[in-house]
Order: C-alpha cells, then structure tokens, then sequence
C-alpha cells in the first residue's frame, strides 16, 4: 500500500514553474532519497507536501486520504496531525526555549485537557503534564540530548540542533518523516552517526521517510530507492544503483563529477 | 437634484479626497515594499507638512507653491533622519520592535506638536490662499477651485513618482531593494542610501497632501494625522500592500467611498467607513486588489 | 497535588494581604489619595498583564487595549445604572455590580473575537493597524450614542470599585495567565512568537490560538474597564484613548516582552510615576514616547526581556555575581604570578 502518493504536483510562483507534474510514490517503511541541483524546486516539493505552500495543480494522497487535491488543501497544522512531519533545511527550532519545550510542543496535538484546565491547573492537567514531560524526555534520550534539557535551544551546537529538530518532528507522532538535509553543515563522523540514528528510529518507530540530502555517498548509502528532480521536473526514478548509471541524472548532477573523473 | 446628479457631485468631491488618502497611501506603501514596516509615524509626518506649510504662508509670507515646496523638503529631510536613527538601528532586530518604534515616533511627534508654543491643541484656519470660486460641471454638480487644484497637483506629483521609479536610476534601485535586499546588495547597489531615498520621497508626498489636505479644510491641527493616516493605510492595503498603483487606486476608491457615505446621511459613520473596509478586504482578499500570492520563503 | 496545594495557599496568602490593606484603608490608616493610587495600580496590572499575553506571549501587536476595556467600561455601566437591563432587577448592589464586570469582560471578549479574527488569520502587522483603527471607531461611537451620553460622557455611577476588589481582580487575572502559559495551550502561543511556520508544521493550529489569545487578553482588559468605570463613577469617550492603550504598551515594554512579573511590577512604575509627574503632565507623554524608543532601540526585548523576576533569580544573578568576582580575583593572582 502506497503511504504517499502525489499526482501531478505543479506550483507556479507568478510565471515561473518552481515544480511541475512532481509524482511520487513511497510504501510503507520506505526510505527514499530526494536528489538534485541547487534549485532543483526539492524544498518547494517539501513545501508543498507539508502544506506550506498550496500547489497550483495536482492532488496529494496520505494514507488513502486526500490532503490536498483541486477542491480543497489542509492546512500545514492538518496535516501534521494527520501523520507527516518535516525538519527545515535552515533549522527552525523555538530558538528561545528550552530543549525540553522544544519537544513538548510539539507533543500539543495530544492534549485532551482544555482551556479551563489550563487556567485552573486542574488535576488532569498535572497528570497530562507529567505524562508529556515523560515522553519529551524518553525521546531526548534517544536522541541524547536529556541531559540538556534546561538549554536553551539556541546555544546547542549545530550538529545538537539539527538532532533535536528531529526529536522534534517526530514527537508529532508522525507515519512519514520529510527531513529536509539533516545532515548539512555536519562532518563526516556526525553524518554517519545520523544516518546511523535515522535508521534506528526508521525501525523504532515503524516511519516512512523522505529524505533531501546532498551528500552522494550517504543518500547512495542508505536510499533504497531515489527520486531525482531537476528544474522543477521527476528526470529519474530507482535504485541507488540504477540513478549511478542513468545517463539523464549524470548530465543533470552528476554532470561535472563525472567529466573530471 | 437628481439621484445621477448627486452621485456625479459624490464622485467628483470623492475623488479630490480619494488624491489626497493615495498621495499618502503612497508613502505607506513605499515603504512597506521596501522594508516591510508599517510606519506608524507617517500620518505625523502628513501633520508636520502640513504646519511647515501653514508657517511658511503664514509667518515667512511665502506663496502657496513655495510654502508646499518648503513642506515637503522639510518632510523629506525629517523622513531621512527618522529612518537612520530610529529604524536603521532595528532593521536586522525583531519586527515588532521596529513596529513599536514607529508607534512611539507617532505619539512623540503628536505631543512634540502639542507641547510647542507655535501649535498647541487648539486647531488653526488655514488661510484662504486662493479666492474661492466655484465651477459648474453641469446642473447641480459643482467643484471648487481648491479641489481642481489638489487633483492636479496630485495627479502631478504621481506622475511624477512613476517617472522617478520607473525612469531614473534610483527608482531602479528602489525596486530591485523591495525586491531582493541581499541579491541588490550584491548588485552593488547601495541599500541603505536606495532606503534613505524611499523614505524622502514617501515623506514629501505626505507633507504635500498635508497642505493640500488643510487647504480643502482649513484647518491645521495637532491630531489632523491620525484619522487620515489610518485612511491612507487603508487605502494601501485595499490597493494591495507594497504596490505603486495599487496605493493609487485604493486611495481613490476610499475617498469615494467615503464621500458616498456621508452623502447618503451617515456622515457619522464617515470615519468607520475605511475600518470597515479594511476588514472586509483582510476578509475577502488580504493581499489587496493588485497583489500577488506571496508566501513567506521557508 | 503537592504543587497545586503550594499555589492555592500562595493565592490565599496575597488575598488575605490584600484584605489586610484593605482593612487598613478602612481604618483611615492609608489616606484616601493613597488608596485611590493604589487601587488603579492594581487595575493597571490586570491591563499590562492581558496585553502581556498578546504582546509579549503570543508575539502579536495590539494597539487597541483600551478600546477593550472601553467596551467593558460601558457594558458594566449601563448594567449597573439601569437596575431592570439586561440583567434582572434581582441582582442588586455588590453582586450586580460582580455579574456586570463578568459581563463587561465577556462582551469585550466577543469584540476581541470579532476584531481578531479578520486580522489574526493572516501574517504580519495587520492587527496592529486593525486594534488602532478599531480603538478610534469605539471612540466615535460612543461620541454619538446619546443613551451612554455622547460626548460628555456617562455619569452617577455607584462607587462599586475598592482596593480589595480591584486587587482580587488582578490576582484572578495574573494567577489565570500565568497558568495559561505554563501549560501545552500557552506554550502553543509561545511557539508562535518563536517561529510561526515552525509552530503550524509541529500542529499547532497558529490562528486559533492567536485568536484564543487575544480574546482572553480582551475578557480581562474589558473587566478591568468595569472596574476603573465604577472607581471614577463615571466613563467618557475620553476615558480609554489611544493614548491609554500606548501607556499599557510601555508598561509591557519596561517590564519586558513576555515576562508577566516584569509587566506587574512596570504597571505599579508608571502609574505611581504618573502620579509623581502630574506637575509635567503636558511633557508626560514626550517622554514616554521617548522612552519606548530608546527601550525599542537599545533593548528590543524590553527593558527585563522575557525573564521572570523570582527569588530563585536573584539568588542566581547573585551566583554569577560572585563567581564573576571570584574569577576576577583569579585573574589577578593569576597576573601577579
């Protein structure tokens, strides 16, 4: 059973096609690797899967669900809850708080105690609070970050940062994770370490994920199939081993690598 | 009097108003495009125009067109230095401070005028500068020569700005800042001088619609920026934020609306016409008549 | 339980303080000039709290604060001035008076709900211009509706407002946002002054909390318009301008964007300072919109930033204080080696 699937996904930003016809399919426990130039519309695709963006055309299908199609678009906040989160390219974590609220945020879609029970700090909202306290700091273990958990955000070092964004995005509870390259900025050490986490939880957490990355090696590495997009289009699907010998993705990427080797 | 007859005498006080709001409008939205802050402190700046005016007629005994000319060089030079010591500093800091800056500019410049001797709160007549006459369109519409004039030297300085924004080096570099901050930084174009320049340019328009706006009244008074500067934003907004025509055509139509509604007896609501439009337009379509879709970059 | 009990005595322990001033006020023991001072302090706070939660918490912009304590002014008033409208003629006195306050704030409430939604939905400044707009329309309003008294303003309210009532008032209104924002649905609105993008992509629904908000910031700011009504025994257009709403901003500004101690301590400032300058009024506000420059240009947090002020603080900034002096001293030792 396909998790996600994508139809014609086409965003226009005035005159210019950021994407068009974007169509993709992942299954169940997949993890599939999205490639491309700079530019390539990677992130726009992200967007737009997430709801940030509205696709001009097209039609997005979430677990048998329409998230998006031409007579309506969920919101963003929807979306999450219906089951996918993302981490941002440049990270955008609540630089000002602490890691743990961090992670506790994100748990909000969970919270059944109203209004009320904010206001008066009624006992289900004890209850429910120390039980969000509890998951947050389980999974910043996993993470290894509860030992920080009175920091604040901002002052993590980046490779700490861009753990926590995850932590973050999959205290949603999510059933596709679109990590939107993690491991930028990290060396190789770190990189392999995430990769190393990302495959764990991957199992941990029964997820489906879509990864941005650019580093050849660690998307050939652990994609088991991979999407490449350049100038707004799909130019190839498969496996790592098939994108290697595809003449269109060594024009379009691989292009000067190969012309110097 | 016909109904058609009072529509065409709405239509006609509606859009010598109308060219006032988007004369200011356009220093709104000037601004908004290039640096994306609402200046609160812009319908002060309308406030100030329009007394640098009334002194230069009535203590230095210029002309009408020198005494608006003296105004609006006045405003331009006060709009430089409100941006490079007041918003320059917040630029890179959060936006609600800055936001909070031009509200705080707003009331100083309020109470500045307040507390001194020359103005203080009660309100001054504006002197007669031109005899009043009155020319008949056709039976039972009537404008007076005030209000050609405004419209004229309206429609004057807006041709005037198209030229300069769309003609003149400067004006390329003013789009191409709205555009692209960084990217025009790496053009080489000077950024704080091209953001320098937008807030002269927006500053003398509002003091020009200052003076012609207290030539129509004949008044001049402490507060005359509040109301009409909500308007002009207004007027921004409903042309759609940040675009040139846009502030044009929104002023336009709020003037007439608002000449509409006090005719049809509700001059009460007169003031609660453009309010209503604003929500209406944040309802309907927030990025105003011209605007585009653009979604914040992720 | 153990925490909630600690918080129910702490909000015995101010009552009872409060009651104890009170008593004294009674006892002529703090003279009328001081309790009637103290007594607006204390509704300030409940002001510069609410607008705390839009402003400082949420990361939104109102400017029309007063606007809503004017529509809270008004509704209590004519509630408690026309004993057979809108409530029943049983209700007397005291608890007339209770019910018209709760009233006010809920019918601010509802303009809250009518003004934010529009402008809340979208990103950006527009509730800034929409509050402002809409603090200058109730203002017009109210000049022409003749049963309120137009222009001149309502008058012969029945003095309902003592100290104990308006600190009661600021007790409820702290403890409820404080909790507020000790629990998922506040760190829902911190998140949005965060990062708002991130906050909607982790499912926080951004506009409806904003919204939830700014409405109960207006409940609040409407009760407390109830009670300045009945302290000065009357509301006049005049009463809740613009100018009020710039006054509640600084207040949020001093005491720091988002810190709710800072806020309280801020309102008791500056109403006392008022007070103190009421020699200068005519510079009063000159230099108050000076001071929000100079806070905006050299603290954009505001003067305290988000930092609650606490015991725990203290004893903190005492710590760094003294291992900064203590490094000091190393470094001279370290030197003089």
């Amino acid at each position: 059973m396909a998790v996600l699937e994508t139809t014609d996904l086409t965003i226009r930003f005035g005159g210019l096609t950021a994407v068009s016809k974007f169509n993709i399919s992942l299954e169940e426990g997949e993890l599939v690797g999205l490639i491309g130039p700079n530019g390539a519309g990677k992130t726009t695709a992200f967007n737009m899967l997430t709801g940030v963006y509205q696709p001009s055309e097209g039609a997005i299908t979430f677990c048998d669900a329409a998230l998006c199609s031409a007579v309506k678009a969920l919101q963003p906040f929807q979306i999450t809850r219906r089951g996918i989160a993302r981490t941002f390219q440049n990270i955008r974590l609540f630089k000002e708080l602490s890691v743990l609220d961090n992670v506790k945020i994100a748990y909000h879609q969970n919270v059944k105690y109203g209004l009320l029970s904010a206001f008066l700090h009624t006992a289900r909202y004890q209850a429910e609070e120390v039980e969000i306290e509890e998951k947050a700091l389980e999974l910043l273990k996993i993470f290894a970050l509860d030992t920080k958990k009175a920091e604040k955000a901002k002052n993590l070092p980046y490779g700490e940062q861009r753990r926590l964004e995850v932590a973050r995005a999959l205290a949603t509870n999510p059933k596709l994770l679109l990590l939107d390259e993690p491991a930028a900025g990290m060396n190789p050490q770190e990189t392999q370490q995430l990769m190393d986490l990302i495959n764990f939880i991957r199992k941990q957490f029964s997820l489906t994920i879509l990864l941005i990355e650019h580093d050849m090696a660690l998307v050939m590495g652990v994609c088991e199939r991979i999407y490449v997009l350049d100038y707004g289009k799909v130019i190839a699907h498969g496996t790592p081993a098939e994108i290697r010998r595809n003449p269109k993705v060594i024009e379009a990427y691989l292009g000067e690598e190969s012309a110097s080797a | 009097m016909t109904i058609s007859q009072q529509i065409l005498q709405q239509l006609v006080n509606g859009i010598s108003l109308g060219s006032v709001y988007a004369l200011m409008a356009l220093g709104y939205t000037m601004v908004y495009g290039i640096i994306k802050l609402i200046n609160f402190a812009h319908g002060e700046v309308f406030m100030i125009g329009a007394f640098v005016g009334f002194f230069s007629i009535t203590k230095l005994g210029m002309g009408f067109f020198p005494a608006m000319f003296t105004a609006m060089i006045f405003c331009a030079i006060l709009g430089i230095l409100m941006e490079r010591l007041a918003y320059r500093p917040l630029r890179n800091a959060h936006r609600m401070a800055a936001l909070m800056t031009a509200v705080g500019l707003s009331m100083l410049f309020q109470n500045l005028a307040l507390a001194h001797s020359w103005i203080g709160a009660s309100a001054k007549g504006f002197p007669q500068v031109f005899p009043l006459q009155r020319f008949q369109l056709m039976e039972n519409v009537n404008i007076s020569s005030d209000r050609i004039l405004t419209l004229v030297i309206a429609i004057f300085l807006m041709i005037a700005l198209q030229f300069i924004v769309h003609k003149t080096i400067m004006g390329k570099a003013m789009r191409a800042v709205s555009f692209d901050k960084d990217a025009a930084r790496l053009m080489g174009i000077n950024v704080d001088k091209t953001i320098s320049f937008t807030f002269a340019l927006g500053s003398s328009l509002a003091a020009a619609a200052g003076v012609l706006f207290a030539l129509n009244y004949g008044i001049v008074v402490y507060q005359m920026g509040l109301l009409p500067g909500l308007k002009a934003f207004v007027a921004a907004v409903l042309g759609g934020i940040g675009i040139i025509p846009g502030a044009m055509v929104g002023g336009l139509l709020l003037g007439i609306t608002e000449s509409a509604v006090s005719a049809a007896g509700g001059s009460m609501f007169r003031d609660a016409v453009a309010f209503a439009a604003l929500i209406i337009m944040l309802l309907v379509k927030p990025t105003g008549l011209f605007g585009k879709n653009v979604r914040e970059k992720v | 339980m153990n925490k909630r009990f600690s918080a129910i005595l702490q909000f015995m322990l101010f009552l009872a303080m409060g009651y104890a001033v009170q008593m004294a006020m009674d006892a002529g023991m703090i003279n009328r000039y001081y309790s009637h001072v103290m007594t607006v302090m204390a509704i300030f706070v409940v002001g510069a709290v609410s607008l705390n939660l839009i402003n400082g918490i949420c990361g939104q912009f109102s400017l029309g604060h007063a606007g809503f304590m004017a529509v809270g002014a008004y509704t209590s008033a004519i509630i408690t001035k026309n004993p057979d409208l809108i409530l029943p003629a049983m209700f007397t006195g005291n608890v007339r008076f209770v019910l018209a306050t709760l009233l006010g704030g809920m019918m601010a409430a509802f303009v809250g709900f009518l003004v934010g939604l529009p402008s809340l939905r979208l990103r950006g400044d527009y509730l800034a211009i929409v509050t402002l707009g809409f603090g200058e329309i109730i203002r017009i309003l109210l000049l022409n509706w003749d049963f309120v008294g137009g222009a001149s303003g309502y008058f012969g309210l029945v003095r309902h407002t003592n100290f104990f009532a308006a600190f009661l008032l600021s007790l409820i209104t702290i403890t409820i946002i404080r909790n507020f924002i000790d629990s998922s649905h506040g760190r829902a609105c911190i998140s949005i002054r965060e990062d708002e993008i991130a906050a909607e992509t982790m499912g926080v629904p951004t506009t409806r909390y904003k919204v939830i908000a700014f409405v109960i910031a207006s409940f609040f700011a409407g009760t407390a318009g109830s009670m300045m009504a009945h302290l000065t025994q009357m509301v006049t257009p005049a009463s809740f301008t613009f100018i009020l709403s710039i006054e509640l901003l600084l207040m949020v500004v001093l005491g720091g964007l988002g810190s709710i101690t800072g806020s309280i301590g801020a309102a008791i400032f500056l109403t006392y300072a008022a007070e103190a300058l009421r020699a200068f009024r005519a510079y009063r506000m000159i230099l108050y919109s000076l001071l929000l420059i100079f806070i905006m240009l050299f603290r954009p947090k505001g003067l305290l930033g988000t930092q609650e002020l606490s015991y725990g603080l203290l004893k903190e900034s005492f710590k760094l204080r003294a291992r900064w002096q203590r490094k000091k001293k190393d470094g001279i030792t370290a030197s003089a080696e």
